[in-house]
């Protein structure tokens, strides 16, 4: 089983086939979305593949190490940030063709017009503990 | 096995352990172990007296980690086979756990995970899965919180109010796992109330009774969230709403006002209402001016502004916001609300847009997003 994260951004990914805010969808196509979603995640506890699944605030904060004694220097949000991640998936799977799968399937949510977002999903596979057995 | 009555022994179970000078740290261990042994023992062989017996087996896992330390230790076990007689256990106990485990010294959610345990019983598995953290957190947030309070007398009156405060984020955290921490909180709430005799404490109860009752229909069979003017209000719980408005008059007649015993009136003004269109809002606005009275909080004053809002028409409302600062959670979403009953619908769109880019949970950013988006739909046609 190999572990891999499904990113989801605000920005930063390539646009979207079906790139409309979802403000401007309707509440029917809203509430199918978000229905798609939810299937999507209990299907895949129910196949022994989900780990996690979380959504993150748009907005977020810079903290550094200031020196001894210093508060930490903290920066933003920045409104132009280029790179922005919304949420994530950690799925645990058999193979990459699986993991490949998966995110075709989530990226396929309804958005606007009940049509297919085709929405970039970035597939970051984990890395693992070294095995056990080397030679 | 009936866990209701396993969980609601424990804090008197513990504080016999502690009466007979067994530090807080060791006997809370002795009873979470006496409480492990009960859930496989009893359901084939239910004790007669189930206190006893539980006391019975904390003592003994006590004697044995006390004695394998002292073997550890190569010393000589300096503990009694025989505890010397307690003085009868009294409800006195009971308060002191709730008193230690909410301590002032400890974080928020330390005093949380101390209270569920201690208190309530619940396993640190349990507490973990509600709070969705793994165990071995869970585990070192609780031992952390115990040794924090391990030079705390016990027999010091406490803080009530940061009490009522670590049973009111318990029950606010609703409900996640297969622990319901809404329900937990009330039982441990109800005890505190048996216990002692305090109008805050019935007030907070009765704002907690008053809350529970309208939560199946706080939520649509998908998950979306049903604000108050739209809920079907026969689905309330109309016991749980009779139990909480009785606990509530009888504390309000006391006439020591506290902010719960406030809150509750306000719940209680909603539960009144047969429908939406028939609640009083100029008495929750009166008791929103008590409670900005005792509490001075911006989120009070928030709260206040979408109550005149609807006594005294959205200007009024939109009047009472614009004094407040911007930068308050959910003041995006008060105003778009106000927006939209004033009739300006454009501004109302783009502010739950904004509001739900803040949302603080997904609930009630889909929520905020579909006003948003009901909007936008009425704007196009």
């Amino acid at each position: 089983m190999a572990k891999y994260l499904l990113l989801k951004h605000y920005r930063g990914a390539p646009a979207a086939v079906n790139d409309v805010p979802m403000s401007q969808w309707t509440p029917e196509e809203i509430s199918a979305h978000v229905q798609y979603m939810r299937d999507f995640a209990a299907r895949l506890e129910g196949t022994g593949e989900f780990v996690d699944g979380q959504a993150l605030a748009p907005e977020g904060t810079f903290v550094r190490y200031d020196g001894a004694g210093r508060p930490p220097v903290t920066d933003g949000p920045f409104a132009e940030t280029k790179d922005l991640i919304a949420g994530w998936m950690v799925i645990d799977v058999d193979s990459y063709e699986r993991a490949v799968e998966l995110a075709g399937e989530l990226s396929a949510a309804p958005g606007a017009g009940g049509k297919p977002i085709h929405e970039w999903l970035e597939l970051r596979p984990f890395l693992s503990e070294p095995p056990t057995i080397t030679e | 096995m009936d866990e209701a009555l396993l969980r609601s022994l424990t804090p008197s179970v513990l504080g016999v352990l502690v009466r007979r000078g067994i530090d807080f740290a060791a006997a809370e261990d002795a009873v979470q172990d006496a409480l492990v042994e009960a859930v496989r023992v009893w359901p084939a062989d239910p004790p007669r007296d189930p206190k006893g017996w539980l006391v019975t087996v904390a003592w003994r896992r006590f004697l044995d980690t006390a004695r394998a330390d002292a073997a550890r230790r190569r010393r000589e076990a300096v503990v009694d086979e025989e505890p010397t007689p307690e003085p009868a256990p009294t409800v006195d106990d009971t308060l002191q756990l709730y008193f230690l485990c909410a301590h002032p010294s400890l974080t928020p959610s330390s005093a949380v995970a101390l209270t569920l345990r201690a208190v309530g019983g619940l396993t640190t598995r349990q507490i973990a899965q509600a709070y969705l953290v793994p165990e071995a957190t869970m585990a070192q947030r609780i031992s952390r919180a115990k040794r924090t309070v391990s030079g705390v007398r016990f027999d010091r009156p406490g803080d009530m109010a940061t009490v009522l405060r670590v049973l009111y984020l318990v029950f606010n955290e609703g409900y996640s796992g297969d622990v319901d921490l809404a329900a937990e909180a009330i039982r441990l709430t109800r005890q505190l109330a048996a216990a002692i005799d305090h109008p805050e404490v019935a007030g907070l109860l009765a704002l907690m009774l008053l809350h529970h009752a309208r939560r199946t229909a706080r939520t649509r069979p998908d998950g979306s969230l049903v604000p108050l003017a739209e809920q079907d209000r026969r689905r309330w719980d109309t016991r749980s709403i009779a139990e909480g408005v009785e606990i509530l008059q009888a504390a309000l007649a006391r006439d020591q006002l506290g902010e719960f015993q406030a809150q509750a009136a306000i719940a209680a003004l909603h539960a009144d209402a047969p429908r939406a269109a028939e609640t009083d809002w100029v008495q929750i606005v009166e008791w929103y001016d008590e409670l900005a009275r005792l509490t001075d909080s911006p989120v009070v004053r928030l709260n206040r502004a979408v109550a005149l809002g609807e006594a005294d028409g959205p200007r009024a409302g939109l009047t009472a916001l614009a004094a407040l600062d911007e930068a308050l959670p959910r003041y995006a979403a008060v105003a778009a609300y106000l927006h939209e009953r004033d009739g300006d619908v454009a501004t109302a769109a783009r502010l739950y847009a904004e509001a739900a880019q803040q949302a603080p949970n997904l609930a009630e950013r889909d929520h905020l997003t579909r006003q948003a988006a009901r909007l936008n739909a009425l704007r196009r046609r």
